[in-house]
């Protein structure tokens, strides 16, 4: 096996274990170039397998090279590489260490040819990135950590069970077309639902991600679930199951967007929805709908980062990403606005932003295969995204009231990441050619037509009229401290209040038997002292006659007995 | 937006009438885009599509719902910031 033929993924995480003994400008430089490194090997590969070794009777492929493995493989690295500057004033070697491992794991997951390589990065995805978490260094951040490692290793073990199942059924270990007819396609499912966070199994995502690091939110929000997204596209293209969970995931998620707080979570809730527009695209699986979601899962890492890093920007100079405590910060953070509102734009597909160019593949291949509900569904989603990301984000952070807080602007490291991010979602936008070059399939889809333009136009700028309606006339719902209930109060509230009141019974249980014990106890020395007490009638003294007339009857007994 | 004056005191949308300016600009906007559904060829999939006025009239109803269910959900949704801090 040749050093060439090893995944680019490893780069970064081998290359990770190296940044401790690295210090100052030679650590930041290091950890710029391991990105470049795997993109430049990347770019170098042909397509094909390699990487191939045997366990036991299977051949295991650590490198499977195909569009759809490469574009998930490009934009993986162009990522990390962002997360990297936008991480480079932060010294905590924890984080560094770890966001690079992470981002290489994903890039590994994404070109393993076969279930049990998958499987192996999937969990070392997990494993890495809990650290983003920890690395808040709080109580609070310690507990979600838990329920996110537990979550996302319990995505593992499935992914491993169904694997197993499958094998077993087949005979081949090859990760190509799962689909949903056998069990263990079915525990693959669930495993890949998780990741990528399926209504119900969604929550973890919201849960964790606002409370990571304000540099390790930005690596989070790239890798994980997109890539499920890429196992879903390769191993249950087409199946129509995914078109319903990928509409449903569009939608109720915004209804949380709008009426949460914390504006991290509020991205959350908008990235959950993003998701749904890909999982809706693999659903159709007509080449379209495929290119749709790949080519979404591309834009949507980039705008959805330099979201997080506009915010995360806010959280760093001021301490908090919450609505109710920001407002205003334009006068002093104009360059983080204005990158904030181009994430802003590009999630909204507004036309030369990337978003226009991808989500609205989507919605074509929708529309053409006839999902007539879940075109509407969609088109819902869409306004709704603008809303809640492109207006509610922007304006309750940098515009609405001021309150009065005078932030520095971001370091300039954070400067530099936003602005290459943002440059990139406004080239995709302006000239998507490129983009479309590295798409799975040939792309017949042109963008750009009047009506296109002039919908999505009607669409979006009736959207924020319905916000700046609501607002002006005071309908709007205020941001309020508090914390809204989703599926996470199960875990978090209904299970342990059960079992703490299961517990609570057991405990009463006992209290009630030890009472038993005691009245138990206190019935025998009574009983006993009853007759042996000073008064009892064992205790009693008795008369010398009595004694003598005792002996009597027992000497008679005795002779009666003995003639018997 | 930020129109910022030398001292960095004075910013155009904290002047009195500028958040009226930017309602009426949006309004114009929103106008002149419905209207524009006049002048141009479309190429629906749907028959819904060839309505005057069906994606403003969409993104508008949509939105505006939206945000009221999202208020009524507050209701049913809705606990004090430290509500899990409490277990």
């Amino acid at each position: 096996m040749m050093i060439e033929h090893l995944s680019p993924g490893l780069i970064l995480v081998l290359g990770a274990t190296l940044v401790p003994l690295l210090r100052g400008h030679l650590r930041s430089a290091y950890m710029l170039a391991l990105p470049l490194l795997c993109g430049w090997q990347m770019l170098s590969l042909a397509p094909g397998e390699y990487g191939q070794f045997a366990l036991f009777d299977y051949t295991l492929t650590m490198l499977r090279v195909d569009k759809l493995s490469l574009i998930f493989g490009y934009i993986f690295t162009i990522a990390s590489f962002l997360s990297v500057i936008y991480a480079l004033h932060m010294k905590d070697i924890v984080q560094q260490v770890a966001g690079l491992a992470y981002a290489g794991a994903a890039i590994c997951a994404a070109f393993a040819g076969d279930l049990i390589s998958l499987f192996v990065f999937w969990e070392l995805t997990a494993i890495t990135s809990v650290f983003l978490i920890w690395a808040s260094r709080s109580e609070r951040a310690f507990r979600t950590g838990m329920r996110y490692l537990v979550i996302q290793v319990g995505s593992g073990v499935l992914l491993l069970t169904g694997a197993i199942l499958i094998i077993g059924e087949t005979g081949s270990i090859t990760f190509g077309h799962i689909g949903i007819d056998s069990l263990g396609g079915k525990l693959i499912l669930i495993s890949f639902g998780i990741k990528a966070a399926f209504p119900l199994l969604h929550n973890w995502l919201q849960d964790a991600y606002p409370e990571a690091t304000v540099t390790g939110t930005v690596f989070l929000s790239a890798f994980t679930t997109k890539l499920a997204i890429y196992a879903l596209a390769r191993g249950f293209p087409g199946t129509e199951l995914l078109i319903w969970i990928g509409a449903t995931m569009t939608a109720f998620p915004i209804f949380f967007a709008v009426i949460e707080n914390n504006l991290r979570r509020v991205l959350a809730y908008s990235l959950n929805n993003q998701l749904g527009f890909m999982v809706v695209g693999i659903g159709i699986g007509t080449e379209l709908a495929l290119n749709g979601a790949a080519s979404h899962a591309f834009a949507h890492i980039l705008y959805k980062a330099l979201l997080f890093m506009s915010v995360g920007a806010v959280l760093f100079r001021t301490g908090t990403a919450n609505g109710s405590d920001l407002g205003g910060l334009y006068k002093t953070m104009p360059w983080s606005t204005t990158f904030c509102i181009i994430g802003g734009a590009s999630i909204s597909g507004f036309p030369l932003f990337s978003g226009f160019v991808t989500k609205s593949m989507i919605l074509t291949a929708a529309a053409d295969e006839g999902h007539w509900i879940t075109w509407a569904i969609l088109l819902f989603a869409s306004a709704g995204v603008f809303h809640h990301s492109g207006i509610k984000i922007p304006f309750f952070a940098f515009f609405a009231h001021d309150s009065g807080k005078r932030p520095k602007e971001a370091p300039l490291n954070m400067l530099i990441a936003m602005g290459l991010t943002a440059f990139l979602c406004i080239f995709i936008g302006v000239y998507p050619a490129p983009l479309y070059a590295i798409l799975p399939y040939p792309v017949d889809y042109v963008p750009y037509t009047t009506a296109h333009v002039i919908t999505m136009l009607q669409l979006l700028a009736f959207a924020a009229l319905a916000f700046a309606f609501l607002n002006r006339y005071g309908f709007y719902p205020p941001e309020l401290r508090s914390t809204n209930l989703d599926t996470d109060w199960i875990y978090r509230h209904l299970i342990p209040r059960t079992v703490a009141r299961f517990l609570g019974s057991l405990v009463e249980a006992r209290n009630e038997l030890r009472r038993w014990r005691a009245a138990a106890a206190v019935y025998l020395l009574d009983r006993l002292f009853h007759y042996h007490g000073p008064r009892g009638i064992l205790a009693r003294t008795w008369a010398i006659s009595g004694a003598a007339l005792w002996v009597m009857v027992l000497l008679g007994g005795y002779l009666l007995v003995y003639y018997l | 937006m930020a129109d910022r004056k030398d001292d960095g005191k004075t910013y155009w949308l904290d002047k009195t009438g500028s958040v009226d300016k930017v309602w009426w600009a949006l309004l114009i906007v929103c106008f002149l885009l419905t209207a524009a559904d006049l002048i141009y060829e479309k190429h629906p999939h749907y028959e819904i599509e060839k309505w005057f006025g069906f994606y403003s009239a969409f993104g508008f109803v949509f939105s505006v719902g939206l945000v009221l269910v999202a208020k009524e959900l507050r209701r049913l949704l809705m606990r004090k910031e430290d509500y899990y801090d409490d277990d």
